[in-house]
């Protein structure tokens, strides 16, 4: 593992480009990045425009994806959409990885009861699936692309304090572990300079998965009227309107559905080449 | 009662009691007033005092929850503000269509995902292996809501083969309320087989390459007796962990797509409950569903005991 984060960058690069489904994963992720990068700077119309004579057109050169019930133009709202899924899954995995790795690293270093505490308190968490919480946030703070954010965010530090407990606790096992500490290196010396280094690419594909799910959780609290509120545009919206409209304009059910395919498909990909890259045994036993 | 079966218990017990806990502190104490919260900020004073009143919100938070949890125990969940009839008796009703849906579900899933993942690792690294499997990951990534829309656009929209939505009933006999369930159960069981048997299908590989399949198998036992007698046993460890976070999954997804299929269950009481601002319902169904997957957990838990006593020779 480690032997791989050292390697020189250019031939991880090689190596990675090489590897199908890292090439695939990574080149539609780039493309959600890029097209919600783009959506900072332009879009074709304007998705926030209101133009009730241009309803519900069918692709042409004017509308490449066409219009919905408000004449809006669709391709606009993906690509703000893309924004809004990426916006929601960096904060959602950002709060899981950093909570979450922090716990799971405080109950490798001082295991006992801290260690069976946080465990606990983990499997307890699998309790609620974030639409579990997202429903009690709104109930009482009502809905917001806020509350879907902590509600994904709290769904994904379980996650990450078991994988990193687990991942941590082999590396303690380890020779060199051992050394550090006969040297004198102190539990939190060595959590920092020997265990999250080692455990870093586990974290790193862990993050990529979870934030496909949480593209899928936010697409879900959307569509269901709890995550991002109108007009700000968002995937799982669009599918909730569209799904009124399925007799006259089915083509406005497929356009968002496609888009959060890919998006998580991409990040899915991703996720697996560089678990592969990160540990070639896997590939083996595959 | 052995030692592994007390510790799995008490787990159990304090996961829910924790779950109660956590649930009455965001619906009953977070929102400072609760009666409040529940007839809208535009109530009157007099009115919000009188709500308090009737449903015990005027009472200490502890008289509250311990009168929650005892009401838990004995079947009584109190009153639902918005429809005025007891809440056990709502949720059940409403159960009538979410069991049924969930239990569909998952059967299906656990057919699909075991016969797929089965067959791939038979067919390790050939065109049915590399095929499901490339189905199994495109299959991931589908929102069920959306493969709900989808099986909606096909089987009614163009084929007219079952209604857009709706639940026929029980009273109008089987078939057409089962009717009712198969798509929103297909939708909830599909995506869930993509995940399942991508786990079936690793665990298989790795059961197969252990030492005693081989020797099984240098005794005389045929592949497919080995893969039934020996194989799937052993992996089923890992299996059913997946399954057991799946029904969490599962029924999360019975929210989701009981709306888009307009059916009275839970997932949709819920909804109408957030939209009264039925804080008792919304608590007593979030509880209901929480329990449910720490049921499941437990259950795993046992199961893999019973699957592999050496997991129960461990735990001792």
């Amino acid at each position: 593992m480690s032997a791989v984060l050292t390697a020189p960058a250019s031939g991880f690069l090689t190596k990675a480009l090489r590897h199908r489904s890292f090439a695939l994963g990574g080149a539609l992720t780039l493309l959600l990045l890029l097209a919600a990068l783009l959506s900072l700077v332009w879009t074709p119309w304007s998705p926030y425009e209101i133009d009730i004579p241009s309803k519900l057109q069918s692709p042409s050169l004017v509308h490449w994806l066409g219009t919905d019930t408000l004449g809006r133009d669709v391709a606009s709202l993906l690509l703000v959409g893309a924004r809004n899924s990426i916006l929601v899954g960096v904060i959602a995995v950002g709060i899981g990885l950093v909570v979450g790795t922090a716990l799971g690293l405080l109950a490798s270093a001082r295991r006992g009861w801290v260690e069976e505490l946080i465990m606990r308190v983990s499997d307890f968490g699998f309790a609620f699936p974030a639409i579990l919480s997202a429903i009690m946030m709104t109930a009482v703070f009502g809905p917001g692309i806020v509350n879907s954010i902590i509600a994904i965010g709290l769904y994904n530090i379980p996650t990450f304090a078991r994988i990193t407990r687990a991942s941590a606790n082999v590396v303690w096992s380890r020779e060199y572990v051992l050394a550090a500490r006969a040297s004198g290196k102190g539990t939190w010396r060595i959590t920092i300079e020997h265990v999250l280094p080692n455990i870093a690419s586990v974290l790193i594909v862990q993050g990529t998965i979870r934030f496909a799910i949480a593209i899928l959780a936010e697409a879900a609290l959307s569509y269901l009227g709890l995550g991002t509120q109108p007009p700000q545009p968002s995937w799982g919206r669009m599918l909730s309107e569209a799904q009124t409209l399925l007799f006259q304009a089915p083509r406005l059910a497929v356009f968002p559905g496609v888009a959060i395919v890919l998006a998580v498909l991409g990040l899915n990909l991703l996720g697996d080449g560089l678990r592969d890259l990160f540990d070639p045994r896997l590939v083996r036993e595959r | 009662m052995s030692v592994f079966l007390l510790k799995r218990l008490a787990t159990f017990i304090a996961t829910l009691v924790a779950a109660s806990v956590a649930i009455f502190l965001v619906l009953e104490i977070l929102p400072g007033d609760a009666a409040q919260m529940m007839m809208g900020p535009d109530a009157s004073p007099d009115a919000v005092r009188a709500l308090a009143a009737k449903f015990g919100l005027d009472r200490p938070p502890l008289e509250r929850y311990l009168s929650w949890v005892g009401g838990m125990l004995t079947g009584e969940l109190g009153l639902s503000h918005a429809y005025s009839s007891p809440v056990a008796e709502l949720i059940g009703e409403r159960l009538l269509v979410t069991v049924p849906l969930a239990l569909m579900a998952m059967t299906l899933m656990t057919v699909l995902a075991l016969s797929a993942g089965v067959y791939a690792a038979s067919r390790h690294n050939k065109l049915g292996d590399v095929g499901l499997m490339g189905l199994s990951q495109l299959g991931i990534a589908i929102p069920n809501f959306w493969f709900a829309i989808l099986l909606i656009l096909l089987f009614s929209v163009h084929l007219r083969w079952f209604s857009a939505g709706g639940f026929a009933g029980w009273g109008e006999g089987v078939w057409p309320a089962f009717k009712s369930l198969l798509l929103p159960a297909v939708s909830l069981a599909v995506v869930q087989a993509a995940i399942l048997s991508r786990i079936t299908r690793s665990a298989v590989l790795e059961v197969l390459r252990e030492d005693f399949v081989r020797t099984a198998r240098a005794k005389g036992l045929s592949r497919r007796a080995a893969m039934w007698r020996h194989v799937l046993r052993n992996a089923m460890i890992p299996v059913l962990t997946i399954m057991g976070l799946q029904f969490a999954e599962l029924l999360a997804g019975t929210i989701v797509v009981e709306n888009v299929f307009y059916l009275p269950g839970l997932g949709r009481l819920i909804f109408q409950s957030i939209s009264n601002r039925d804080l008792i319902v919304v608590r007593n169904c979030v509880m209901f569903l929480a329990a449910m997957v720490v049921v499941v957990n437990f259950v795993v838990d046992l199961l893999y005991a019973a699957i592999d006593p050496r997991i129960k020779a461990a735990d001792i």
